[in-house]
């Protein structure tokens, strides 16, 4: 599958998941920010993508539910360049680049998750890469 | 009052599908303030009675081992009214089942007239984390005492009404 043909899905997914329209879902859009996803919406999340992609998510790969209680990952609310490292492989599908620029821990839910951030990692998965 | 918003299952097809009905009394307070002079079914406890009918559908595909709770409604739409003297069909079907969790598709139904019709998604509580003192227990869909209204489907005479099946 293209990334086109992914987003276009991720974006019926996230239409159904979230409740939000179609011209909502663009590939920078932020899950919580700009779409409103809660916490209890990423399980929802998955689940659809599990069956609309017929992948399997392990908990945790997709969404990182315990990143932003890691104290080894930041120092004063700040994510350290090694913990930028362990996040890039951690989530191998995320614009760590991008999020560097402004590596505050509570970003990671807010900014990083983004719809391309989903497509990626349905990309990755799909072409057998994670 | 208790928060039992079925009162008994009448078809039960394990993985797949469940049935139950609820009965509605002009003695239950809430429909006296829903509304003065007006009384019909609140949209929130027909979810609730849904909930429970698909949330007991999904915790047996367990035998109750995961503690199922309701973690959201994607969507749901009222067609119509339930009043005082109004029996209420529940009908849930597993649509999937995680092990995080499940959704099932629902609907409400008086006779054959539509009442409502959604999706419900259930979470499994994680027990090894849980802290139970600090959970809801209305957001629970099933108890073990809830657990007894499986059993209430039987006729006078002590044979079962409810049509229970098992997939396995």
């Amino acid at each position: 599958m293209t990334n086109d043909e992914i987003f276009e899905k991720v974006r019926a997914t996230l239409v159904d998941a979230l409740g939000v329209d179609d011209d909502e879902v663009t590939p920078e859009a932020r899950l919580t920010t700009d779409l409103g996803a809660e916490s209890i919406d990423f399980l929802d999340i998955s689940f659809r993508l599990e069956k609309n992609f017929s992948i399997k998510i392990p908990r945790g790969e997709l969404f990182p539910d315990d990143l932003a209680a890691d104290s080894t990952l930041a120092k004063d609310g700040i994510v350290t360049a090694a913990g930028l490292e362990i996040l890039k492989k951690r989530m191998p599908h995320a614009d760590i680049d991008a999020f560097a620029k402004d590596p505050k821990v509570e970003n990671i839910a807010s900014e990083l998750i983004t719809v391309q951030f989903v497509v990626n990692y349905v990309l990755r998965k799909t072409s057998g890469a994670a | 009052m208790r928060w039992i918003w079925i009162d008994r299952f009448v078809e039960f097809e394990s993985g797949k599908y469940a049935k139950a009905i609820k009965n509605i009394s002009l003695a239950e307070d809430h429909l006296h303030d829903h509304y003065p002079g007006f009384p019909v079914m609140p949209g929130s406890l027909m979810i609730e009675g849904m909930a429970q009918t698909g949330g007991i559908l999904l915790g047996e595909t367990s035998q109750f081992e995961n503690v199922v709770i309701l973690a959201k409604v994607p969507k749901i739409t009222f067609h119509s009214w339930a009043c005082p003297g109004d029996t209420l069909t529940y009908t849930a079907k597993l649509v999937d089942v995680r092990p995080d969790g499940g959704i099932v598709e629902c609907q409400a139904h008086v006779g054959v007239r539509l009442v409502a019709d959604g999706e419900i998604v259930f979470a499994h509580l994680d027990r090894a984390t849980q802290n139970t003192s600090g959970i809801d227990q209305k957001n629970f869909v099933f108890s073990m005492r809830l657990l007894g209204v499986m059993q209430v489907g039987r006729a006078g005479d002590g044979s079962m009404t409810a049509t229970t099946t098992s997939a396995g």
